[in-house]
């Protein structure tokens, strides 16, 4: 019985947790709004009701459920070890049997329809673009701030829609020399369509290491702001989608260079498919080689040490939380830093607190999204430095619109992207 | 329900963004930390953001005659916080500024909403602590901690939360603000109301500022683990190193149970034979800790440990202490309800009291660990129970009454930091007498004559 399919599955969780509190220290949504609902004791308590009967699935309690950004701080900080990942996955999966999707999730995540968008949006391209975004000259990021107001407030930086997408590009196998290893590449949506630069350094670092990159043209969306959000049906479509499209092609390894992606392959397509035994059994076997591109450079295959040229920049690393939390992810990404010549990396205060992003939760809670944003752009102010690397598109995405609406110059990269520029510098000699 | 003016009248104080009224949100006001507890939803949750809104809700509380129950972060373990059925929860939450801190007075002025670790983060940078360290210290609230005198780890030789507090301003149940005492050392002026209202756990006043004192932060720490086959040993030990004039910061004791429980959850390589184990840490300046570390396990040897171990850097300080943090929570994934009390006895009664309460859990046929603060004999003994399982939970109740009567009549008493609230009130006869607790009655009833302030809490009304 998995988390998707039944409250049941976490009465156990549930029964772990004492009320001690101690997810207050951590929880971001709760420092800004003070209110017992916001972190996991309250939303925990509510679910125990609702089992209990004292509350009922209304629209308001679907509503409580959507305050958390899934960063996973309180099950770190819980002393019973209380899974409140799980929980908050079946609470909102139960709202939507009982309640439907959240309206503005509707508009902007039901999963499948948002690639036929965005792929409108690639054909229309500027046109699209030109209606509803503002470009805002900057020197590295092609982005944008909305033009009006559609309910997610004007003030979040956009990046603008790549003029071709990441898979358009390239080949679906694109070769080397005397190839190690074949890897397929899961790009996800925000590589594929807004940060293609991303998905390139990928394929650049990974050609560098003598591997053949495979980018499989069925691949679609990873589904997870679809199963965050309680939408398993789409979820669930969109995992068989992929493992289809990755099992026609084959690779010896996954790598993905987004969170949402990496956390889809190694454990929510096999929790989502535990019902269907041949997809399940798929699905297992692609988790037990699927990496986050960090952790394959470190572990799997070590990246080429020599040919790396020299970058100067002063460098501070934010932990997307389901790559640090999610996937015991934050030491692989610092060492690719600190073996890149010339880069100097400075810590910021607390490098593992939400970014606030969290997919659709800034859609929902635009206002509480940038208050927990503005506190990470005023970490990163404290570093001096001038770029901020991380490990995942949509953190970057959140990054950014913080360092810009504050007025500080700050390069948002992913750390592949570094490496990739080193390879080259490397090169220029 | 509450009656429709009462929350327009509140709306019209606080403004519509500090006044929860759907159910959602009440539900999650309902409860604290406390186990095994009766819940009840209040009827609205205000959260003021100035002295003059606290007022004034409690006066349109007393103007309808409606329960206002103060709350900080609701981690009291005595039910302190859990409001009565259409009540009103003043969540103290919003007022969370430090306004000062007087480096040439060493005293700080906060507002109650302030977490106590924000306070002593905001004072480390003078080197300055504030020590009262409840295992709470990230989540607690100042105003939470001052009324229920929280103690914590270092009692021993830092002493409790009312060791720290100067002065108060102070939200009586008539909507008066009163302040009482103030930045000097000595202060006699009138009856002590700070020491009245600190440890009052809400039902006197809305505490709304605090002025405490601050210490300079010791310069450097040591941590020693000492087994033992025998609970009288580690008694005898305890006994010893104060005899010796050495003051531990911390000074706590584990019993089998809960040595076996904790080491099987998270493997911090405590000896899984021995009967008791204390961990014990000096504080102070550099040369005087590498002495008193050395006095210390020579005294524990000849206090016949087992085996005594001091830990050689951070590395393996945390280890030793991940043990002692990890008791609760071990213990807590045991069985689904925890009830965690606070009997405190003399500190030479220590061994007494840990082997009555082995005597008290066979006889019940319940499974009782014991921990603690050895070194200010403030006990933790937390029953590992089911409330679903009735039969079971009755004689948790009576084996909770035998505890509470071993540790009075050992000079003890009912609670050592956790507080009174709903869960001891029936209990105080015991320690007090009649007339004890009918001088509580009347000093209530002079304060908060209504009864609105946190009804229900230490003294029931007639
Ligand atoms: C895991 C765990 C470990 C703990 N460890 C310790 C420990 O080591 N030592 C210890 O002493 N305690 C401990 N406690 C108990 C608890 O953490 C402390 O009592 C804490 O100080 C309570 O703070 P709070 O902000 O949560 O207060 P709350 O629980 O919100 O309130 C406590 C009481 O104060 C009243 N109150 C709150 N704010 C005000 C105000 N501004 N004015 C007037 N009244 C007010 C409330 O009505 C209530 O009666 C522990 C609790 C847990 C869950
Ligand atoms: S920290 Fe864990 S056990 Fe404590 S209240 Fe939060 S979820 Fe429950
Ligand atoms: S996952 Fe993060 S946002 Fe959600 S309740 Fe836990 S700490 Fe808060
Ligand atoms: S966007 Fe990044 S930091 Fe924010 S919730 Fe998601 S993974 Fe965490």
């Amino acid at each position: 019985m998995s988390v998707y399919n039944s409250l049941d599955s976490i009465t156990e969780e549930l029964h772990k947790c004492m009320k001690c509190g101690n997810c207050m220290a951590v929880c971001p949504i709760y420092k800004e709004t003070r209110q017992e609902v916001a972190v996991a004791r309250g939303k925990i308590s509510l679910v125990e009701f609702l089992l209990s009967g004292e509350a009922e699935m209304t629209q308001g309690l679907a509503e409580r459920f959507s305050l958390c950004t899934t960063c996973m701080a309180c099950n770190n900080n819980c002393p019973c070890g209380v899974r409140f990942d799980k929980i908050i996955l079946a609470a909102r999966a139960e709202a939507v049997r009982k309640k439907g999707l959240h309206p503005v999730k509707k508009i902007a995540f039901t999963a499948l329809k948002m690639q036929r968008m965005f792929d409108f949006g690639m054909k229309t391209g500027s046109m699209f673009q030109g209606v509803a975004l503002k470009h805002v000259p900057h020197k590295s990021d092609r982005i944008a701030r909305m033009r009006f107001d559609i309910g997610i407030g004007t003030d979040k930086v956009f990046p603008m829609l790549a003029s071709k997408t990441l898979r358009s590009e390239f080949p679906e196998v694109v070769k080397v020399e005397k190839p190690k290893m074949r890897v397929a590449f899961f790009t996800g949506c925000m590589i594929n369509y807004f940060y293609t630069d991303i998905g390139k350094a990928v394929v650049e670092v990974l050609k560098e290491n003598d591997i053949e990159v495979v980018i499989p043209k069925g691949q679609g969306c990873c589904g997870i702001p679809a199963s965050v959000n309680g939408d398993v049906a789409s979820a669930s479509a969109l995992a068989k989608r992929n493992l289809r499209a990755f099992e026609k092609l084959g690779a010896d390894a996954l790598v993905v260079a987004c969170s949402s992606g990496g956390t889809a392959w190694k454990h929510v397509f096999g929790e989502l498919l535990d019902n269907d035994p041949q997809f399940k059994a798929l699905a297992d076997k692609w988790a037990g080689k699927s990496y986050d591109i960090s952790e394959f450079l470190i572990h799997k295959v070590p990246f080429k040490k020599e040919g790396l040229g020299r970058v100067n920049r002063k460098v501070t690393y934010h932990d997307p939380c389901h790559l640090n939390r999610g996937q015991g992810i934050n030491k692989e990404p610092r060492e690719i830093l600190k073996s890149i010549p010339g880069v100097e990396l400075i810590e910021m205060k607390e490098p593992g607190r939400c970014c606030g992003m969290a997919g659709s939760f800034s859609l929902v809670h635009p206002d509480l999204s940038v208050q927990i944003s503005d506190r990470k752009t005023a970490d990163i102010e404290l570093t001096h430095t001038d770029t901020v690397a991380t490990g995942c598109p949509a953190c970057r995405l959140q990054l950014k619109s913080g360092v810009e609406n504050a007025g500080i110059n700050e390069e948002v990269v992913h750390t592949v992207q570094i490496l990739a520029e080193s390879y080259r510098a490397g090169k220029k000699k | 329900m509450l009656a429709r003016e009462v929350i327009e009248d509140l709306i019209k104080v606080l403004g519509k963004e500090n006044v929860l009224t759907e159910q959602e949100d009440l539900l999650t006001y309902a409860y604290d930390a406390t186990a095994a507890m009766k819940h009840h939803k209040p009827g609205v949750v205000v959260s003021p953001l100035n002295v003059e809104q606290v007022a004034e809700v409690v006066k349109i509380a007393n103007r309808y005659k409606i329960p206002v129950y103060p709350r900080g972060s609701g981690t009291n373990l005595s039910g302190g916080t859990i409001p009565s059925e259409d009540s009103i929860v003043l969540s103290m939450l919003n007022l969370n500024k430090i306004l000062e801190v007087d480096h040439d007075n060493l005293t700080a002025t906060v507002q109650p909403g302030v977490i106590i670790q924000d306070l002593n983060n905001a004072v480390q940078q003078f080197g300055l602590i504030y020590p009262p360290d409840p295992g709470t210290v990230t989540t607690a609230t100042m105003g939470g901690s001052v009324s229920e005198c929280s103690g914590g780890l270092r009692g021993l030789k830092y002493g409790v939360t009312k060791h720290y507090i100067m002065g108060l301003q102070v939200v009586l149940a008539n909507g008066e603000v009163i302040r009482w005492g103030g930045k000097t050392v000595k202060n006699v002026t009138g009856y002590d109301l700070v020491a009245l209202f600190t440890g009052a756990e809400g039902t006197l006043g809305i505490i709304t500022e605090i002025l405490v004192k601050l210490i300079p932060a010791p310069e450097a720490r040591k941590s020693i683990m000492a087994v033992f086959d025998d609970v009288d040993k580690a008694g005898k030990a305890i006994a010893s190193i104060i005899r010796n004039k050495i003051i531990p910061a911390t000074l706590e004791i584990m019993d089998k149970v809960t040595i076996q429980t904790v080491e099987h959850f998270v493997h911090a390589g405590l000896p899984l034979n021995a009967e008791a184990v204390l961990l014990i840490e000096v504080d102070g300046y550099k040369e005087v800790v590498e002495r008193e570390a050395v006095l210390v396990e020579q005294i524990l040897k000849e206090e016949q440990a087992a085996d005594v171990k001091i830990a050689k850097d951070d590395k393996e300080r945390d280890l030793l202490w991940l043990a002692r943090r990890s008791a609760l929570p071990a213990l807590a994934q045991k069985r689904p309800t925890t009830v965690l009390e606070d009997a405190t006895v003399p500190r030479s009664k220590i061994p007494d009291m840990i082997k009555a309460i082995r005597k008290i859990a066979d006889k019940h046929k319940l499974n009782i660990a014991t921990f603690g603060h050895a070194g200010d004999g403030n006990l933790h003994p937390t029953i590992l129970t089911d409330e679903r399982d009735l039969d079971e939970m009755k004689r948790v109740h009576l084996a909770v009454d035998e505890i509470f009567q071993t540790a009075i009549s050992l000079g003890g008493t009912l609670s050592g930091e956790h507080g009174i609230g709903v869960a001891k009130m029936k209990y105080l006869d015991w320690e007090f007498g009649e007339a004890g607790v009918a001088l509580l009655r009347s000093m209530k009833e002079a304060l908060d004559p209504n009864y609105v302030l946190n009804p229900g809490k230490i003294v029931r009304r007639d």
